[in-house]
């Protein structure tokens, strides 16, 4: 293997690694926030409970991300030395103050999850709230930095040189916000979706009912509001990328010509060397409209757009197509749940719709993983976009091969052995969390 | 013409007024930049040396489960996650915390790091996650069974290898071994790190951990039984450091590194090292009593000494380069705006940070009663 497609899968690797134990790390704490408000309030011995046992999860999560947090931050240098020797001191800002924010999740995580008993039981509430503030915060703050990538600022570049360096400039970069919006509302959905849908399996095996449907109902009312904004987020991010990264929205729609109006291709199959696409399907002047608010505005093709400057259109399209797709669908389950709940209808009755939250699992996480594919590898040949290639950051040192397989080995089994400690949460919950009452309850 | 006209020549006062202020400022600004340059590595020395002491008594807890027999290892486990469990994760943030400071403020120092260090830095790391995760497995599987005996197996070697690899980088960076005109892969990424002195350094480290970690769970604990097993921990582990302690300095003498210059031949260098021996010496004293109440502060003001004995006379110079040049945190500084950015965001942080860490390690401490 090619040292610099190793550098990128291993960069791709421990990124998309992170970003799953991240998000759930930045979101959960909202979802036990809501449930530890309830116990607080009700008294209901069930809350504490479900507070008590998704902190597990979260504590889990929160260790894997934090480690893998901490590579990452040497990774940059490993892989990318000559991008870090001069984005260090540019894009810096938002990682220092980022690392605050997740010093602080750090120490309140410690208060949150041992101050059971021996804390203010609002203070110990707090904490907890503090827990998801600080990780949203940390989650922003890092796309800040990811944003800058894509749309440089806070310096001047000349012959090669990087001057007038403002750092706090940098970090409101164009892209800070469409991005850290997109991503936080991926963020609620994925994580939403997944944690609605492991209780909704639950119910439907009918264990522990009462417990799974309140945690169910926290969950899938955070996945649903956000999975109803991420569309509007998605068109600013649009908008914003036909003006900042042509190069990638083309890629993105696989727009080989430059085309006034411009159709928006769903699906179809990309032929790189015939610069063609067949079996799409073509709605005419939407992606002009998407792209530029006009359905009669042209949108950039990659022939405008040098060929050594083109990202891969494949897979960038591909995985537009992916995240897109789930979005929509999530999005209609989304409609469907508030449907429900509107009418008042039994949950536990609607066995169809719980299905589809177990359908659901993966599918925001695989958007959410697909939605990073197209920022990253959208940005390619750039590493920071229009200023230094990804090829010229490599690092130096041969044999990073292995380095990409012992990663790869080693987040995989971290990632079977998580799957399987949530396995076991799952399984002890008649044990640990609801103790056969919630059954007698519902079968009285 | 212009001395004739007299709206120029206002114009021109103005602009020399405006000019002289610019001036000022920039002198004022530039006191204070020059003051965020040593905010700046004044928090990077201290999240070190923070990282050093309680990341070290993390790994060197790890460290003590090794050495110790397996019918006294779940009484210790047990000891260590009631001691660590609430702080460890804020612990491992001091390294997050230096390696921000060092890439956004020092990004040569970090980047010629992660070149030539390239193999220690993926090893320690390695260690961080497997020890990392372990750790929070071995607790939170609501099944203990057999997957125990695995979970246990990774934490107790992944923490002795993540100290060993620790040490063998601080060691590189002063050993003068790296050496950035190498030609072959050998040279440039093998023998910055793997040589004697290094090595002897991430020994040194290995036995420091250990001796924290015992040090640190002797108030953790209150069983007699228990307190005299960590005080014997102590103590070998005490033993250990003073005999890997004079192997760094033969390994020194024979990669020719001038350490007794830097230890003996400055003022700070020597009162570091004979506080830290006179400190040494009180130490074993009220270990053989029994006080343990001051035990910790001796610990840690005992391996504080030790670093500052080590790396004062090389200070500001950060790595050591094989050809003789030096990097130094003075002169590699990043561009003035962005230390003086990382300076707020720091004590913007501290002022944060300090007091919430402060009231966690009060409200989870262990009264002795």
């Amino acid at each position: 293997m090619d040292d610099f497609i190793a550098a990128r899968s291993q960069m791709a690797l421990s990124l998309g690694f992170h970003i799953i134990f991240s998000c759930i790390g930045m979101v959960m704490p909202f979802f036990m926030a809501v449930s530890h408000y309830k116990w607080l309030k009700t008294n209901d011995e069930m809350y504490k409970n479900l507070t008590k046992a998704w902190s597990k999860g979260v504590a889990i999560f929160f260790a894997t991300g934090a480690v893998s947090g901490t590579m990452l931050s040497f990774e940059l240098g490993l892989l990318w030395p000559k991008f870090m020797d001069h984005a260090g001191p540019i894009f810096g800002m938002p990682f220092s103050l980022e690392g605050t924010a997740f010093f602080i999740e750090a120490i309140a995580l410690g208060f949150f999850l041992y101050g059971w008993n021996k804390l203010n039981k609002w203070f110990h509430w707090f904490t907890g709230m503090v827990v998801g503030v600080s990780g949203l915060a940390s989650g922003i703050l890092v796309v800040a930095a990811n944003a800058w990538m894509n749309s440089p600022a806070g310096f001047d570049f000349v012959n090669g040189q990087y001057l007038n360096i403002d750092p706090i400039q940098a970090m409101f970069n164009k892209a800070w916000f469409t991005q850290a919006l997109h991503m936080c509302l991926a963020a609620f959905t994925a994580t939403g979706f997944a944690v609605a849908g492991v209780h909704a399996l639950m119910i439907l095996r009918d264990r522990n009912t009462y417990f799974h449907l309140k945690a169910f109902k926290i969950a899938a009312v955070f996945a649903c509001i956000a999975a109803l904004l991420q569309p509007l987020s998605g068109d600013i991010s649009a908008k914003d990328v036909a003006k900042r990264q042509p190069a990638k929205l083309a890629a993105m729609e696989a727009l080989y010509k430059t085309e006034k109006p411009a159709p928006l291709l769903i699906g179809g199959i990309v032929n790189e060397k015939d610069k063609s696409v067949t079996g799409a399907i073509k709605i005419p002047g939407a992606l002009s409209f998407l792209a530029h608010g006009n359905f009669k505005a042209e949108v950039k093709g990659l022939d405008q757009i040098p060929e050594n400057e083109h990202p891969p259109v494949a897979i960038t399209h591909y995985a537009f197509q992916i995240m897109v797709g789930i979005g929509t669908l999530l999005l209609f389950i989304s409609l469907t749940y508030f449907f429900t709940l509107l009418k008042k209808k039994s949950l536990i009755e609607k066995r169809w719709l719980l299905k589809l939250f177990v359908l659901a699992i993966p599918l925001g996480y695989l958007a959410l993983e697909a939605g990073w594919v197209v920022t990253e590898v959208g940005r390619q040949p750039w590493i920071i976009y229009g200023i230094m290639r990804t090829r010229d950051a490599v690092t130096p040192m041969p044999g990073i091969a292995y380095s990409f397989y012992i990663f790869t080995a080693i987040y995989l089994s971290l990632s079977i052995i998580v799957t399987f400690l949530l396995y076991r949460q799952i399984k002890m919950v008649p044990v640990l969390y609801d103790k056969v009452e919630s059954n007698t309850h519902l079968h009285s | 013409m212009i001395k004739s006209n007299p709206i120029l020549i206002c114009i021109a006062k103005y602009e020399q007024h405006e000019a002289n202020l610019i001036n000022q400022y920039n002198q004022n600004t530039g006191v204070i930049i020059l003051n965020m340059k040593e905010v700046v590595i004044t928090f990077l020395c201290m999240a070190i040396l923070l990282y050093f002491l309680l990341g070290g008594a993390d790994f060197g807890a790890g460290i003590i489960e090794l050495f110790t027999s397996t019918k006294n290892r779940s009484r210790t486990r047990k000891t260590m996650y009631h001691a660590i469990g609430p702080v460890w994760e804020a612990n491992h943030m001091w390294l997050i915390i230096a390696i921000v400071i060092l890439f956004v403020g020092f990004p040569f120092i970090y980047t010629t790091m992660s070149v030539y260090l390239h193999i220690p830095l993926a090893i320690m790391l390695i260690g961080i996650i497997a020890r990392g995760t372990a750790f929070v497995f071995r607790h939170y599987d609501a099944v203990k069974d057999d997957m125990q005996w695995l979970y246990n197996r990774i934490f107790r070697y992944s923490s002795f290898i993540t100290a060993l690899f620790l040490g063998i980088i601080a060691g590189s960076l002063i050993s003068g071994h790296i050496d950035a005109q190498a030609t072959d892969f050998y040279t440039a990424y093998i023998s910055g790190w793997l040589n004697w002195f290094s090595v002897a350094v991430g020994f040194f480290t290995v036995s420091l951990c250990g001796f924290l970690a015992a040090i640190y769970l002797i108030g953790e604990t209150t069983e007699t039984h228990d307190k005299r097993r960590f005080i014997k921990k102590a103590m070998f582990m005490n033993v250990a450091a003073v005999v890997f302690g004079a192997m760094v300095f033969v390994a020194a003498q024979r990669d020719k590194i001038p350490l007794i210059d830097w230890v003996f031949k400055s003022q700070v260098g020597l009162s570091a090292i004979i506080l830290a021996s006179l400190s040494l010496m009180l130490l074993w004293y009220l270990l053989i009593k029994g006080k343990t109440k001051v035990l910790r502060i001796l610990a840690g003001f005992q391996v504080t000494m030790i670093l500052l004995a080590i790396s004062y006379a090389h200070f500001p110079n950060f790595i050591r380069l094989k050809s003789g040049d030096s990097i130094s945190l003075l002169e590699t500084a990043g561009p003035d705006k962005t230390i003086y950015s990382l300076g707020l965001a720091l004590l913007l942080g501290s002022v944060l940070i300090l007091p919430f860490l402060g009231y966690l390690f009060y409200k989870f401490q262990k009264k002795e009663e």
